[in-house]
C-alpha cells in the first residue's frame, strides 16, 4: 500500500509540547483497552468482529486497531450518546439483537453464520441492512436502516478514528497542547506536523516524518 | 492529578476549584439548607452563569446548582475528542419526530459552565429586526425587548467575555470595535474569504469568545484546534472561567454535581426552593426565588416533573407553551476538496462567517443563516461521512484519507417556532429516578427551503475557489432554543421581559428557552446579553419591592 504520509507516527509526539499529562493519560487508556469481551457473547463477538472487518478492512502489514474491543468498551461501560432513536432499544440491547438479526438472516439467505462468509456476500448482506431491507422475526421491530446507520456505522468509526493509527494514515496532527499551532494558512506546515508524500518523493516526507516530534 | 470529578462533589467545605492554578482552591460562601436563600439558579451555562454573578453582585444570597462536574481545565481537558465527551450531557433523552435530533455533544453541556464549556466561541448578535420579526419581518414572534437596549448588552457581554473580533461588523448598525483583535485566518477561512469574494458577498473575521491577547488569567489561544471541547489553555472565555469564578468572589457559592429533580411549591402559589440529589442524597434548598436556567430541554423537563395538584400540567405552564416551540438550528454544510493543503483543523474552527443571507432579505422564504469556515476532527469527520454520504469499508477509508485537503462551509440557519415540536415527558427514567425527556422534531417547509437556499449559495462558494468531490450534508442541526418563550402576555408566553413567569411570581427562566425565535446566529451570545440583562432587572424590581 502507498501511504500519504509516510513514517509519520503521531506517538513520537508524545512527549512533546503538543501533549499535556492528561492527554497521554487517555491515549495510554486506549491503547489498553481489554481485548477480551465483556458485555457481548462469543458468537455476538464472532459476528460483531466480522462486520467490524468490513465496515473499516485495516491493511495487514501494521497492527489493527482492536474494533470490537472499543465497541464492547462502549457498551461494557455504557458509554451513552445523550440520545436514542424511539424505534431503537438502548444501545446495548440494539447491538445484541440486531448482531443476532445479521446471523439470522446470514442463516436463512447463505446458511451459514456471518462470520464465515465470503467478504463480497458480508458486504452485500450490511448493503442490504443499510438500506432496510432486511425483514428477519429476529430484529423484533427495531428498523435495520436505524441500526446501521445510528450503531453499526458511528460506534465502528468513531472507534477507529478516535486511534491514533488512523491519525498516522490521514496525517492528522493529534493532540495539540499547550504547543498549538503556528502555521495557519493554506499550503503551510508546522514541523510538527505530518508531511504530505508528493509523487516521486515519498523518500524525503519519510525522512521529514521521522524527525517529525 | 486532583482525582475524578465526577466522583464526588468539589465545591464542598468553603472552597471551589481555582480553574487557573493547578491543584489550586479559591474560597467559597456556602450557605445551609435551612437558610432561605434569596436567589437558586439551576444551570450555570450561557444563562445561568451571568445571573448568578450578577445577583451575587446585587448583594443577593445566590447558590447555583449544576448536574455535572466542577472540571480543572488545565489538568483534565485532554487533547482528545472522544475522552472529552464527558462534558456533554450524555443521559438518555428519546427523540422522535420527521427529523429527529443529535443530541449530547451537538448541543448539551453537563459541567459547570453548561456548554459553554465545550462550545465553539462564536459569538454573534441578533439582527436588530428579528426582535420584531413578527412586524417587521412577517414572521415567527415579536420579543419583548428592544434592540437598543439589547445592543448595549450585548457591548457588555462582549466586554465581559473579551471577544475577539474585527475592527468594524459588516451588517447590522454600528456597534463599537470588538474588546480584542480578531484572531488570523486559517487555510479554511481564507477559502471562505475567497469565495465570498469571488459572489460579491460580505464576510468577516468570526467575533470569537478565545482571546487573542492576554486577559486576566488566560493566555492567548494557541490554534490547537480542539475548541468544540474544553480548552486546555483557558483561553476560551466559558462560563467555567469567566462569570463563575467572578459569581463565587461576589459571594455566590456553587454545588456541582447536583441534579435539581423538582421545584417545591408552598400552599400561597409560591415557589419555596428545589429538591435535588448530590452524593446520592436527595436534598432541599430553601429559596425565595427560584431561576430555571437549564437549556431548552431540561428546562422545561424540570417545569413539566414539578407538577402538583395545583398546576397539573407542570410550572409556569398556564399558556400551556411549556415544552412547545423547541427550535434548533439548521446546521447543514458543503464539503469538497482542495489542491492544496488546507489542514483545516488547525485554530478555531469558523475562523471566518458571512452573514450576508441574514440581512438580505431578497429571498422567498422567511428567516436567515449565516455559514462559517469549518474545521472537524477525525471523529467529527467521519460522522459526516457516514451520516451524509453512507460511507464505509475502502470507499470510506480513501474519503478519510484526503483530510488534510477538505474544506467545508457550515450554516447556522433559523428554524421557525412550531407548536408540535416540543419536549415532553417519558415514562423511562434516568440515573436519578427521573423522567426522561422525549424530544419531538419535525421541519417545517420553511425550513427545508431555508435549507436549500443555504445549501445552493455554500456549494456556488466552494465552485469559487476550485474545490472538487463536492457533497452535501442535508441533515444536520445543532444549538436549541424555545420550550418556554418569552412574550408580552400570559396566554402566549411562559415569562415576560423579565424572564419572570406569569403564573408563579417567584419563578424566572433563565438561559435560551425563552427565545420565541432563534434567529440564523449562533445563541450563547445573546443568552449571556439577557441573562445580564435579567440581573439589572432583578436588582431594579427589588428596589422598588417588587420581587
Amino acid at each position: 500500500m502507498t501511504e500519504r504520509y509516510p513514517g509519520y507516527d503521531v506517538l513520537s509526539k508524545r512527549w512533546s509540547a503538543s501533549w499535556n499529562a492528561q492527554t497521554r493519560r487517555v491515549i495510554d487508556a486506549r491503547l489498553a483497552v481489554p481485548r477480551e469481551p465483556r458485555f457481548f457473547s462469543a458468537a455476538e463477538w464472532r459476528t460483531l468482529n466480522a462486520v467490524c472487518d468490513r465496515i473499516m478492512p485495516q491493511p495487514t502489514d501494521r497492527p489493527a486497531v482492536p474494533l470490537a474491543a472499543y465497541v464492547d468498551q462502549k457498551m461494557a461501560e455504557d458509554l451513552q450518546d445523550g440520545y436514542r432513536y424511539a424505534e431503537l432499544p438502548p444501545q446495548g440491547e440494539a447491538w445484541q439483537r440486531g448482531l443476532q438479526a445479521l446471523d439470522a438472516e446470514a442463516l436463512e439467505a447463505h446458511g451459514d453464520r456471518f462470520d464465515t462468509l465470503a467478504p463480497t456476500v458480508q458486504d452485500a448482506l450490511l448493503t442490504l441492512m443499510q438500506q432496510g431491507s432486511m425483514t428477519g422475526a429476529a430484529w423484533a421491530g427495531m428498523p435495520p436502516k436505524l441500526f446501521f446507520a445510528h450503531r453499526i456505522l458511528p460506534d465502528i468509526t468513531h472507534a477507529y478514528y478516535a486511534h491514533p493509527i488512523s491519525w498516522n494514515e490521514i496525517g492528522f496532527g493529534g493532540p495539540a497542547s499547550p504547543r498549538g499551532y503556528v502555521r495557519m494558512g493554506l499550503d503551510r506546515r508546522d514541523p510538527w506536523e505530518a508531511v504530505e508524500a508528493k509523487p516521486g518523493d515519498e523518500a524525503a516526507a519519510r525522512r521529514k516524518n521521522q524527525n517529525v516530534r | 492529578m486532583s482525582g475524578d470529578p465526577f466522583a464526588a462533589p468539589r465545591a464542598v467545605d468553603g472552597r471551589a476549584p481555582d480553574v487557573f492554578k493547578e491543584g489550586g482552591w479559591i474560597p467559597m460562601r456556602q450557605y445551609g439548607e435551612d437558610e432561605i436563600v434569596d436567589f437558586v439558579v439551576v444551570g450555570t451555562g450561557a444563562g445561568g452563569g451571568p445571573l448568578i454573578h450578577g445577583l451575587a453582585e446585587g448583594g443577593f444570597s445566590v447558590v447555583g446548582f449544576d448536574a455535572g462536574p466542577y472540571f480543572r481545565p488545565l489538568e483534565e481537558f485532554a487533547s482528545d475528542e472522544q475522552a472529552q465527551n464527558n462534558l456533554y450531557w450524555t443521559d438518555e433523552r428519546i427523540v422522535d419526530g420527521a427529523n429527529p435530533l443529535t443530541m449530547g455533544g451537538k448541543n448539551s453541556g453537563k459541567a459547570v459552565g453548561g456548554s459553554t464549556v465545550h462550545f465553539a466561541m462564536v459569538s454573534l448578535r441578533f439582527r436588530p429586526e428579528w426582535f420584531k420579526s413578527r412586524s417587521l419581518l412577517g414572521y415567527g414572534a415579536d420579543w419583548p425587548l428592544d434592540w437598543r437596549e439589547m445592543w448595549t448588552y450585548y457591548g457588555k457581554a462582549e466586554r465581559a467575555l473579551s471577544i475577539s473580533g474585527p475592527v468594524s461588523y459588516p451588517w447590522g448598525p454600528k456597534r463599537p470595535r470588538y474588546p480584542y483583535r480578531s484572531h488570523e485566518l486559517n487555510g479554511a477561512a481564507e477559502l471562505l474569504a475567497r469565495g465570498a469574494e469571488a459572489m460579491g458577498i460580505g464576510w468577516t473575521a468570526t467575533p470569537l469568545a478565545t482571546v487573542s491577547a492576554p486577559h486576566g488569567q488566560s493566555p492567548p489561544c494557541v490554534y490547537r484546534g480542539f475548541c468544540r471541547f474544553g480548552c486546555s489553555t483557558n483561553a476560551k472565555q466559558s462560563q467555567l472561567v469567566t462569570f463563575i469564578p467572578r459569581a463565587i468572589a461576589a459571594g455566590a457559592e456553587i454545588r456541582d454535581l447536583a441534579m435539581v429533580g423538582q421545584v417545591e411549591m408552598g400552599p400561597d402559589g409560591r415557589a419555596t426552593g428545589v429538591h435535588y440529589i448530590r452524593e446520592g442524597r436527595w436534598r432541599f434548598q430553601r429559596a425565595r426565588n427560584v431561576v430555571v436556567a437549564g437549556y431548552a430541554i431540561e428546562t422545561p423537563r424540570l417545569l413539566l416533573a414539578s407538577a402538583t395538584a395545583t398546576f397539573p400540567d407542570g410550572l409556569a405552564n398556564g399558556s400551556g407553551l411549556v415544552g412547545r416551540n423547541l427550535m434548533t438550528q439548521s446546521n447543514q454544510a458543503v464539503f469538497g476538496v482542495m489542491e492544496q493543503e488546507v489542514r483545516w483543523n488547525k485554530g478555531p474552527p469558523s475562523l471566518a462567517i458571512t452573514e450576508h443571507w441574514n440581512y438580505d432579505d431578497r429571498k422567498d422564504f422567511a428567516g436567515g443563516y449565516c455559514w462559517m469556515a469549518q474545521g472537524p476532527l477525525p471523529v467529527e469527520w467521519v460522522t459526516v461521512q457516514t451520516g451524509a454520504r453512507g460511507l464505509w469499508g475502502q470507499a470510506l477509508r480513501d474519503e478519510m484519507m484526503k483530510y488534510n485537503h477538505q474544506v467545508g462551509l457550515k450554516m447556522v440557519g433559523e428554524m421557525l417556532p412550531d407548536e408540535r415540536n416540543r419536549v415532553t415527558l417519558a415514562d423511562e427514567t434516568d440515573q436519578y429516578g427521573l423522567r426522561i425527556a422525549r424530544v419531538t422534531y419535525s421541519w417545517g417547509d420553511n425550513d427545508k427551503a431555508l435549507i436549500q437556499h443555504a445549501l445552493g449559495q455554500m456549494q456556488t462558494s466552494l465552485e469559487a475557489v476550485g474545490a472538487t468531490d463536492i457533497f452535501r450534508q442535508e441533515d444536520d442541526t445543532n444549538h436549541l432554543a424555545g420550550t418556554a418563550r418569552m412574550g408580552f402576555d400570559r396566554a402566549n408566553s411562559v415569562v415576560n421581559s423579565d424572564c419572570r413567569s406569569w403564573d408563579i411570581p417567584n419563578l424566572w427562566v433563565c438561559d435560551g428557552s425563552i427565545f420565541p425565535t432563534t434567529g440564523g446566529v449562533n445563541p450563547s451570545l445573546t443568552i449571556t446579553a439577557i441573562a445580564m440583562r435579567t440581573a439589572d432587572r432583578i436588582k431594579a424590581l427589588a428596589a422598588c419591592g417588587e420581587l
